[in-house]
């Protein structure tokens, strides 16, 4: 228990998928004008994330990796499929985007409707590959993908909150003409982000 | 040929896909902390974006718009693939540092936003000429503040020392922030308030005017 909570604290700040590694920028720099996008985008993603994690960590472990296809025929007991990686966790991210808007607009409609044209959008955000591809350099097992899958998102959620929070004053200011805009945007970034590396001194 | 030129031309300076449409910013912010990882992700993405742009394009009147999204993303995906196979083969050390990055290049948007915009509606041999100057566009941003970051932070240019680090009897005190990932950003940033210094046209508006203050006693 106490090592999933770590994991969880450590992929919410310390790792930051935003401020650590950079990963969503497009996204993060051109929907964080408001708010309330923001939070929207934010839920998004951590849904997305929270699936597509654990579901991309079954793929690896029971179809690609080394001996893994030995549960249909021993004989295929030394295939390795790993460099059909990438191709598959891009489909499985595509097709569960997919389902999970069609699924929200027939059960769920008022979160479809808040989530509305995010979702789509999310399909090509690197934070979700970004994601799955660190779960597998990492090696985590179901359990440890499930909750890291939640701690990326949350820590994607938090950060383009604070960047939207931050932007909707920063629109008052007096900004240098060349700044304005996207300039002033990726100092502001570059200063969250050195604030998030005091969390990088925490040992879990 | 002049417009062969534009194409290849017009996305450096003039359009910058990193500094002026705001595409493919993941990865040029962690990759650039030294220039021979910046070169090799550079020509990963010159590669990968002037390939699927020809492909997209060949293809382009068979590919039913529904699922055009989907066609792009595989015909990425394997392209992705290969580069990633040759950098493990002939690469590994710097295949390792890029880690998942390479990866990335899948979902960076210079390489899919070309795919849609340019290369669904123009011939193949313009796309592919508009995928190599996207490219080189985001690749001589990547070279720019892998330059800095690499001098500064280390005192080095491709790995041969420049500025003499004091730790081997120089004079040249390395700044430890510039191998921190936030320096990218500010470096990204000036860099964005040098080009818009110079081509004044890709300033941004306002999106309204501030009122003059009228209560006199407080002005």
């Amino acid at each position: 228990m106490e090592h999933f909570i770590s994991l969880f604290i450590k992929a919410v700040f310390v790792e930051n998928m935003a401020l650590a590694f950079f990963l969503g920028m497009c996204t993060f720099l051109a929907l964080s004008k408001n708010i309330k996008t923001a939070v929207g985008l934010g839920v998004a993603v951590v849904v997305v994330l929270a699936i597509t994690v654990p579901v991309n960590n079954l793929i690896l472990n029971g179809l690609l990796k080394e001996g893994a296809l030995t549960w249909l025929s021993p004989a295929l007991g030394d295939v390795d499929l790993r460099f059909l990686g990438l191709l598959s966790y891009i489909g499985v991210i595509a097709a569960l985007v997919q389902i999970l808007e069609m699924f929200l607009d027939k059960y769920v409609p008022a979160l479809y409707n808040a989530l509305g044209v995010f979702l789509p959008l999310i399909t090509v955000n690197c934070a979700i590959l970004g994601a799955s591809l660190f779960m597998v350099e990492r090696d985590y097992t179901f359990g440890e993908s499930v909750v890291y899958g939640l701690g990326a998102g949350v820590g994607w959620a938090l950060a383009i909150t604070a960047l939207a929070g931050v932007r909707e004053k920063l629109k008052y200011s007096d900004v240098p003409e060349g700044l304005k805009g996207l300039g002033i945007t990726f100092v502001t970034v570059g200063l969250m982000s050195l604030g998030f590396m005091s969390f990088s001194g925490v040992s879990l | 040929m002049a417009k062969t030129k534009e194409l290849l031309f017009d996305p450096v300076i003039n359009n910058n896909p990193i500094a002026l449409q705001v595409l493919g910013i993941c990865s040029a912010l962690a990759v650039t902390s030294s220039m021979w990882v910046a070169l090799v992700m550079s020509l990963a993405v010159i590669a990968v974006t002037a390939f699927s742009s020809l492909f997209v394009s060949v293809i382009r009147s068979q590919i039913p718009s529904s699922i055009r999204i989907i066609v792009q993303m595989t015909i990425i995906a394997s392209l992705v693939i290969v580069v990633d196979q040759i950098l493990k083969a002939f690469a590994y050390e710097i295949s390792k540092q890029l880690s998942v990055f390479v990866g990335l290049i899948i979902t960076n948007c210079i390489v899919m936003g070309r795919a849609e915009a340019f290369a669904m509606k123009n011939g193949p041999i313009d796309s592919f000429i508009d995928g190599v100057g996207n490219g080189l566009g985001y690749g001589a941003i990547l070279m720019v503040v892998a330059f800095f970051r690499e001098l500064f932070g280390s005192g080095s240019l491709f790995g041969m020392e420049v500025l003499p680090k004091v730790t081997e009897g120089g004079w040249y005190y390395t700044n430890g922030l510039m191998l921190l990932p936030p320096s990218a950003f500010f470096i990204i940033g000036f860099l964005i308030w040098g080009i818009r210094a110079w081509k004044t046209a890709q300033i941004e508006r306002d999106e309204f005017k501030i009122a003059p203050n009228t209560k006199l006693k407080e002005a």
